[in-house]
């Protein structure tokens, strides 16, 4: 056991924690009988306070490892503990995928599983939870296997219930079939929101992947210029010389905290101008590696050091087509009000699945880098959360820092469901985070 | 729990009637507080502030009563006030203080003595009780009201004055302590702000009213800075006034 200082990728809200490092699932087992109250913990990727508990044990699941044989269909049972990084690294040379895979590599399976993770796909092929076939679930009443089948209420409170039902050991998915570590890309570029919004609901069901970088910090004819980029797998026969390696490791690392404010309005300014005009007014055809396509972020490790001591919140959220309009105020309100944002990603959403905390509906989703610091940011969200609501969305939980206990209520309205069942599985709250404290989902 | 810019949900006053520190509870009321233990030694006021809480957002509110005379009283007043909040408390605000007379203490023994316990004793025992039990939290915030008298201490007031400056000190030194406890400690360094406590005194350069001096708290408490200066243009110019030779400072100060 160690004592340790946890806090989630956007380097706010630090917590003292407990951290035990269990090997098996019988030590989970025993490590939750043995604790008040506990939460895992994987890569920390979660980018607020999910993954910690104060004065609480964190259980790191990084010892739930173990790749199996992958079937012919594709089925696999891998460890809650291993990454997505270390499971491709494995499955890719034997020409298979994970069906869906969020902006990094850096999560482990368990933790995408709590946060039911989607990636540029979703709306074709739904989110993770969609393509698991069933797991390890250890509660403090005991350890369940479950599945759409076994357990369904517990499966579907697990799929996105942010780890509180309890802790996933095992996990058993079906891959996708890949013939070559290619994808092949068509970038566009837009000059306005409208557009980029336009071209995504006319053809982004003819792309397997699809996602969208906007600019939040332009107004009136180029308020939301947007690089869309959408791809498919490459097939043997798209490629000259065809192949099946793994990403590697990250070169590059932001070795300490950048100081506080080198994020600003100025800076990111002049960083969306030269990224913006980078991008080319049309490409199709081109060949990007799976890194890069899939995870272009994990090429500088730690990069959320650049935001410095202050840190930064992210933002995501989810609205139905009808209410596109949504985003589109979201963006006037962001760059009215001067609060920058460094990285805005706009997706459209399928159907969703039946995850009673999952974020995904259908419709659209914009996400959000904010850094700390502007006297104002705290209200732009605040506002935004109630334009969100007014619009029938949700806030991403996995990503929140900030939202307050009666927004999630509304946002979420499956929450007594999952509520009735987390306290069949654990009556008295064991399993608790800093993030249920903070949203009043569990207990005192 | 805090959220990603330091506002509490569960937050206790000590010095909770004090003007700043009601325009301070009001912000955080507005924006995530829903607890409120206030503590001071007159019920009526304390009362008023809690009401006062309930208004702007606040959903459960309690006072404690104590004597800051009393430096025995104070650890028993934090544990009364932890206790009330019954739940993880995520903000002490340390706002106990006396401005006094100096012209009629200055000559007092008894009230030199008295000055120091009010305003440097009595919140360097309470912040030790605050201290341990948000270290075994695993996590909390301290917010400390200091001054910027306490940057240099003038002649007219070293009494008020030279004991913030003892606790200003104190406080910046525990602050570098709590680095990696999960625990924090922010000073905030008023100018002059027309306070109860400042009526009838001349308006002085850079006053500001208390809403001001909340708003740069709760900017301070998401940018995490570890002295938070209201106006922040008195860093700069307390940055200068501190290195002014004696004469030329009594000068100054002599209006």
């Amino acid at each position: 056991m160690t004592r340790e200082r946890l806090f989630g990728w956007g380097r706010t809200s630090p917590s003292m924690c407990e951290v035990l490092t269990p090997t098996s699932e019988a030590v989970v087992a025993q490590d939750l009988a043995e604790a008040t109250r506990v939460i895992a913990r994987g890569l920390g990727r979660s980018y607020g306070d999910a993954a910690q508990l104060s004065g609480g044990v964190v259980l790191n699941n990084r010892s739930l490892g173990g790749i199996g044989a992958i079937a012919g269909d594709g089925v696999l049972t891998v460890g809650a503990g291993v990454s997505i990084d270390e499971l491709l690294t494995v499955t890719i040379p034997l020409g298979w995928f994970i069906p869906v895979t969020p902006g990094t590599r850096q999560v482990t399976i368990g933790g995408a599983i709590a946060a039911d993770v989607h990636g540029k796909n979703h709306h074709r092929d739904g989110s993770l939870g969609d393509h698991v076939l069933e797991m390890r679930l250890v509660t403090p009443r005991g350890a369940f296997t479950v599945s759409p089948t076994k357990e369904p209420e517990l499966f579907w409170a697990t799929i996105g219930g942010m780890g509180l039902t309890g802790i996933v050991t095992t996990v058993t998915m079906r891959l996708l079939k890949i013939e070559t570590d290619k994808v092949l890309v068509t970038t566009t570029r837009f000059s306005h929101l409208d557009d980029v919004m336009a071209a995504m609901i006319g053809g982004d069901d003819d792309y397997r992947y699809s996602v969208a970088w906007v600019d939040c910090m332009t107004n009136g004819n180029t308020m939301g210029r947007a690089i869309l980029t959408r791809g498919e797998h490459a097939t043997r026969r798209d490629v000259s010389s065809p192949s099946l390696l793994a990403p590697t490791p990250a070169r590059l690392r932001v070795p300490f905290n950048a100081p506080s404010g080198l994020l600003n309005p100025l800076t990111i300014r002049a960083f969306n101008e030269v990224w913006f005009r980078s991008a080319p007014q049309l490409r199709e055809g081109e060949e990007q590696s799976l890194g890069a396509f899939f995870h272009p972020l994990d090429g500088v490790s730690d990069w959320n050091r650049l935001y410095g001591r202050r840190g930064f919140v992210q933002y995501q959220f989810a609205v139905s087509d009808a209410q596109a309009e949504c985003v589109v105020r979201a963006i006037e309100r962001l760059s009215s009000s001067g609060v920058p944002s460094f990285l805005a990603v706009l997706k459209r959403f399928g159907p969703a699945n039946h995850g009673l905390l999952s974020f995904p509906i259908s419709g659209w989703t914009l996400a959000l880098d904010l850094p700390v610091g502007p006297a104002a940011l705290p209200e732009v969200l605040d506002d935004l959360d109630e334009m969100v609501i007014e619009a029938g969305g949700r806030v991403y939980l996995a990503k929140d820092s900030r939202l307050n206990p009666e927004a999630v209520r509304v946002m979420y309205p499956r929450l007594p469901e999952f509520l009735a069942v987390k306290n069949r599985v654990d009556p008295r709250h064991q399993l608790a985070s800093d993030l249920a404290r903070r949203l009043h989902l569990v207990g005192k | 729990m805090e959220n990603a810019f330091g506002q509490p949900q569960n937050v206790v006053v000590l010095g909770g009637s004090s003007d700043i520190a009601r325009a301070i509870t009001k912000k955080l009321c507005t924006a995530r507080a829903h607890t409120v233990i206030l503590a001071g030694r007159n019920q009526q006021l304390l009362d008023e502030a809690a009401r006062e809480a309930l208004d702007y957002g606040a959903s459960k509110t309690d006072t404690v009563i104590f004597d800051a005379e009393d430096v025995t009283s104070a650890s028993k007043a934090v544990a009364s006030a932890f206790d009330k909040a019954g739940d993880h408390v995520d903000l002490v605000i340390m706002a106990v203080g006396l401005l006094g007379h100096q012209v009629r203490d200055q000559s007092d023994v008894a009230a030199a003595t008295r000055m120091m316990i009010i305003n440097f004793t009595w919140p360097v025992a309470a912040l030790t009780e605050v201290r341990n039990r948000l270290i075994a939290q695993g996590s909390g915030r301290i917010l400390v009201m200091s001054s910027v008298g306490s940057v240099r201490v003038r002649p007219s007031a070293y009494l008020y004055g030279g004991a913030k400056a003892g606790l200003d000190r104190l406080c910046q030194a525990m602050a570098d302590s709590l680095v990696g406890t999960g625990v924090s400690l922010q000073l905030v360094r008023p100018g002059a702000v027309r306070t109860r406590m400042t009526e009838g005194l001349a308006e002085v350069p850079f006053t500001t009213g208390v809403n001001e001096v909340a708003e740069n708290v709760m900017k301070g408490l998401a940018t995490g800075d570890q002295v938070i200066w209201s106006p922040p243009m008195l860093k700069y110019v307390y940055a200068i006034l501190r290195h002014l030779p004696g004469p030329v400072w009594r000068k100054v100060m002599d209006r």
